[in-house]
């Protein structure tokens, strides 16, 4: 009776939704995939319910609650680092319009080859990994690096250990290595956006004598406005996620205190203290609330603008 | 018709922006640019000479550092674990990429939209190192070569960007194609995939930049020697330079060819540093017309 039923399904199932079939059981594999790199990593925030210990099954680990989590908002290291994560992103978010003025300073170049020699060179930074980049700061800014040794021939008071090693001024040198890597590139979807502006403005606006400040002031900034705000509210929602990469790259136990973001601190909790579940605990809880902001940040968008931002 | 002040073409604001401008500009690119110059000419210069102060000309010249770091196991290795992982990572991920994303063009696949945003949700959502690295551990993928190339197989922002791309591609070509008999694989490869080169071609340069600079799923996860990539091996230098210029000096023949051998900490480092660099520094600006077209395209779609 069974494969019966199955046959007339089958045939009487037209030609379309045989086909829509064929498809969702080719993407299978591929949903397979997903849902094993992305989706099953998930279910390690059971383990931030208990006291888990690297090299037990999953059905070992004692079952503790919410223990964890009380202790997360007692604990004072966490709103340290919690600190050093919300000025970081706070920094990168103060400095945020750079790439619009350096996407506007160089629209303004006449020469299409000269401009793409400065997009090359200025974008060149993005492509090297933190590794690279903490070589050639190194390079610079160690005790016996090139800028000590400007800074002899200038007469002016060095460092022992190099900024590198200077503790007070972590965040505005990391603000700077992330400038630096990050300027040209950025600018990018700027230039882009400027391209797109109906050049009739501007001619209408030349006419009536404006200069080229004016012309900036009230032709191009508000045309970038739209790309810089959905940018803006993307960093907003982004806030708590610094990167593992640049801070583990450039920790060292003079830079710790200001140094140690989120994304590290988890990191430094489970392989350095050996806290797994507390680990997980504090993970989750981050990727939880910045959902939540991101989702947010995509209302105030739809509010305001009136299209979401994903 | 304004009856406003006429301007002269050439205002004084304008010329005080184009100077502060140009300053600008001039300063960001000479500080993109020279500090790797720096290290290129530190990197070739005579070690002890390069130590007392290097501008912008070599110091006396010298390759020894290169001879000697070159002839080291470690840095060989993981120069051609670094090219395999680029070069078969990068395959598969834009096969699969590009097969999914025209899979999602379909629009009478069933569940469409819900697998389109099963994807889209994991650029949003992260389990978090920890989850990731048991559970990378849990499918044995620790040290294992397949680490570098498995995980990264789907990329939902590439897929995005393809998809896009190829919705616009006119139905007109896919259905005349069909009327002559063509199937799913034959739409795919022979139209459809040759009419989306630009994109996957972007995709392709940023998921290749993306696996040679990788290294946190090697420091994570292999710590077997003959799997180290390059910028691991990097670090490794950039940190024990002082051991390693040791070890070096010691690795000679005699007393007297240790004692000649003129290698420091800091010129293996710079050495360490170009080796590790010269391959993007050289494809760069060639890859670099993908980057910004794949960047316009990204600004389209968002």
């Amino acid at each position: 009776m069974k494969k019966e039923t199955g046959i007339v399904f089958w045939r009487n199932m037209n030609a379309r939704k045989k086909r829509g079939l064929k498809y969702l059981l080719m993407a299978m594999p591929f949903v397979i995939f997903v849902f094993a790199f992305s989706y099953v990593p998930l279910f390690g925030w059971y383990y931030a319910f208990t006291d888990y210990k690297i090299g037990q099954l999953f059905t070992q680990a004692e079952f503790v609650g919410l223990k964890h989590f009380q202790k997360l908002i007692h604990d004072t290291d966490v709103l340290r680092v919690l600190r050093n994560t919300l000025v970081m992103s706070g920094l990168n978010i103060l400095v945020s319009p750079l790439p619009v003025a350096f996407a506007i300073m160089l629209s303004e170049i006449r020469g299409r080859r000269t401009k793409k020699v400065v997009q090359t060179v200025t974008t060149l930074p993005n492509f090297i990994s933190w590794i690279v980049v903490y070589g050639v700061a190194f390079s610079i800014f160690s005790s016996n690096g090139l800028w000590n040794q400007i800074l002899e021939i200038l007469h002016l008071p060095t460092s022992q250990v190099g900024l590198i090693g200077d503790g007070d001024s972590v965040w505005g040198f990391q603000l700077v290595l992330l400038i630096w890597k990050t300027l040209g590139w950025n600018s990018i979807i700027y230039l882009a956006a400027i391209t797109g502006i109906d050049t009739e403005l501007y001619d209408a606006a030349k006419v009536d004598g404006a200069n080229k400040i004016q012309l900036i002031r009230h032709i191009t900034v508000p045309g970038l406005m739209p790309t810089f705000l959905v940018l803006l509210l993307l960093n907003v929602g982004n806030m708590l996620s610094n990167g593992f990469d640049q801070y583990y790259i450039f920790w060292n136990t003079f830079t710790a205190d200001k140094i140690e973001v989120l994304d590290y601190y988890v990191y430094k909790l489970a392989f350095k203290a050996g806290q797994y579940s507390y680990s997980i605990a504090l993970g989750m809880l981050k990727s939880l609330i910045s959902i939540i902001l991101l989702a947010f940040v995509n209302w105030i968008s739809k509010k305001v603008r009136g299209y979401s931002l994903i | 018709m304004s009856i406003g002040k006429i301007r002269k073409s050439s205002d004084a604001s304008d010329i005080v922006f184009n100077i502060i401008s140009l300053v600008f500009i001039v300063v960001f690119v000479v500080v993109c640019i020279y500090p790797f110059w720096y290290i290129f000419v530190y990197s070739i210069s005579d070690p002890a000479l390069a130590k007392q102060g290097v501008w912008l000309w070599p110091r006396g010249f010298s390759l020894e550092t290169y001879k000697e770091v070159l002839e080291r196991d470690d840095i060989l290795i993981a120069y051609v674990i670094s090219i395999l992982r680029t070069v078969i990572g990068t395959t598969i991920t834009i096969l699969c990429t590009t097969i999914l994303a025209f899979m999602v063009t379909r629009k009478e696949m069933l569940g469409r939209k819900i697998i389109y945003r099963l994807f889209v949700v994991t650029m949003y959502v992260s389990a978090g190192t920890i989850p990731w690295y048991l559970v990378m551990r849990a499918y044995h993928l620790q040290d294992s070569f397949l680490v570098y190339v498995i995980p990264s197989a789907i990329n939902a922002y590439y897929m995005i960007l393809i998809k896009t791309y190829m919705e616009q591609i006119p139905a007109s070509m896919e259905e005349s194609a069909q009327l002559e008999g063509a199937g799913f694989f034959d739409v795919l490869f022979k139209i459809i995939i040759p009419m989306s080169k630009p994109i996957i071609a972007t995709c392709a340069v940023y998921a290749a930049v993306g696996q040679w600079n990788t290294w946190s799923d090697n420091f994570f996860l292999v710590q077997d020697s003959n799997l180290q990539t390059v910028q691991l091996i990097l670090r490794n230098y950039l940190q024990s330079a002082e051991a390693i210029a040791q070890a070096v000096k010691a690795g000679g023949a005699s007393a007297a060819s240790e004692a000649a051998s003129a290698v420091t900490p800091a010129s293996i480092q710079m050495v360490a540093i170009m080796v590790a660099t010269i391959p993007v520094l050289f494809v760069y600006p060639f890859a670099q017309k993908y980057f910004t077209k794949g960047i316009m395209m990204g600004a389209v779609k968002g």
